[in-house]
């Protein structure tokens, strides 16, 4: 199996390479650009004027305005860029983390609580290990 | 001659840093975390080193995707915490030590580990807190008014594909260590390695923890070295998750303390929001 196809076997995962890496960019640094207070408050008061800053494709500007964390990524958002628009909005790391993986905040939190997402069967899709 | 007298690794998750900030550490939830941190604390005020080479990873909050150096260095005197989106944590500011990072820099530069070397560098949660877990008051970790130790920072780049090899990481350890013993200073310094452990930020397999995998690396950190350095990448996300490659700058921090090191403690901890929290801390063999 080549390095590629051997991430492409993980499940759940979207390694952050050079293909999301140019994909992702415009989305990327428009994340990037709410560290400062000043982007903060533009985007808040208008989203869709603000996002006309940044050339990112319309799928990418739609699933920003949908809050759809799991398609961000899907379309080369990273997660450390993502986390500064959950910042924007009051969300936190586990708020994403639920919503990437299907489940509330709350269901998601005791997951964790009792001891993470287990590994077992979590390595490989052909192999289902 | 300055001299490494001890190393620290520890995880580095902004989720602590929000629990110290907002006064929860004294939390069913949280202080079971936050006692395992006492130890460590303790050992540091010993020991009492002059400077900290603190190895972290910025976050997409001082480079961006605009740059995006491998292995960089701060040489400035002053870091300012950075806002990460919800302003600045109520840190002191981090204070550096420009004669040793620029000595440093020439050394580790001619060793051919090529630097990137940074005067502005706000600092992000992986940098602030491993200081406020290991500098702060007993476990609830206030910060006090400054920092009681100088500090060198040097960043990693675990966020964009391809991050350095393990191996490449532990001869940087190496050479950050002869660079150290050459300096003309007699300065005592602690070197540490942050990030990690298991860690998956992203996607369906968030929230991914592999204890047995974890377990087995901090064994390995006085064991067995040579098994750590040659882990491929593939294997660090396939078993810990696509953001458990930050536990390559471990090995940096392992690498300075030379052939032979002992363990003096440990705290392994689940969850911190949604990784497993590791602690460890060594000293070189006499």
């Amino acid at each position: 199996m080549s390095e590629q196809d051997q991430f492409d076997d993980i499940p759940g995962t979207y390694l952050f390479d050079r293909h999301r890496s140019r994909q992702g960019y415009h989305l990327n640094m428009f994340f990037f650009s709410l560290m400062k207070e000043e982007n903060r408050e533009a985007f808040l008061a208008d989203e869709e004027g603000y996002l006309d800053r940044f050339p990112m494709t319309p799928e990418q500007r739609q699933c920003v305005l949908d809050r759809d964390w799991l398609r961000m990524i899907k379309l080369g958002g990273n997660i450390y860029y993502m986390s500064k628009f959950g910042a924007t909005l009051g969300r936190s790391f586990q708020y994403m983390a639920g919503a990437m993986s299907g489940v509330t905040q709350e269901e998601y939190a005791a997951m964790m609580k009792r001891g993470g997402r287990s590994i077992a069967g979590n390595r490989s899709k052909s192999e289902g290990n | 001659m300055a001299r490494i007298v001890g190393g620290l690794a520890t995880s580095h998750v902004p989720a602590v840093g929000a629990a110290i900030d907002l006064g929860k550490t004294q939390t069913d939830h949280w202080k079971p975390l936050f006692d395992g941190y006492e130890p460590a604390q303790q050992w540091l005020a010993r020991v009492n080193p002059d400077v900290i080479v603190l190895v972290y990873n910025d976050h997409a909050t001082a480079f961006s995707l605009e740059i995006i150096p491998t292995f960089g260095i701060g040489v400035a005197e002053h870091f300012p915490p950075a806002d990460e989106g919800w302003g600045p944590r109520p840190v002191p500011t981090v204070e550096g030590h420009a004669e040793l990072a620029w000595h440093l820099s020439e050394s580790l530069i001619f060793d051919e580990f090529d630097m990137t070397m940074i005067n502005e560098m706000p600092v992000d949660h992986g940098l602030t807190v491993p200081l406020s877990l290991t500098c702060g008051k007993d476990s609830r970790c206030e910060a006090p008014e400054r920092w009681p130790h100088r500090v060198v920072p040097i960043s990693v780049n675990v966020v964009q594909y391809p991050p350095p090899t393990g191996k490449r990481c532990y001869d940087l350890g190496r050479a950050i260590r002869k660079a150290i013993e050459a300096y003309h200073e007699d300065l005592s310094i602690v070197v540490y390695g942050t990030g990690g452990m298991s860690l998956e930020l992203h996607g369906e397999r968030v929230g991914l923890i592999n204890r047995e995998w974890d377990t087995a690396f901090l064994d390995d950190l006085t064991r067995d070295p040579e098994r750590l350095q040659s882990i491929p990448f593939i294997e660090y996300v396939r078993e810990t998750g696509a953001e458990g490659i930050e536990l390559v700058m471990w090995l940096i921090m392992r690498g300075a303390l030379g052939d032979d090191a002992r363990e003096l403690y440990r705290h392994y901890h689940i969850p911190a929001s949604n990784t497993a929290s590791g602690l460890i801390v060594l000293e070189p063999a006499a």
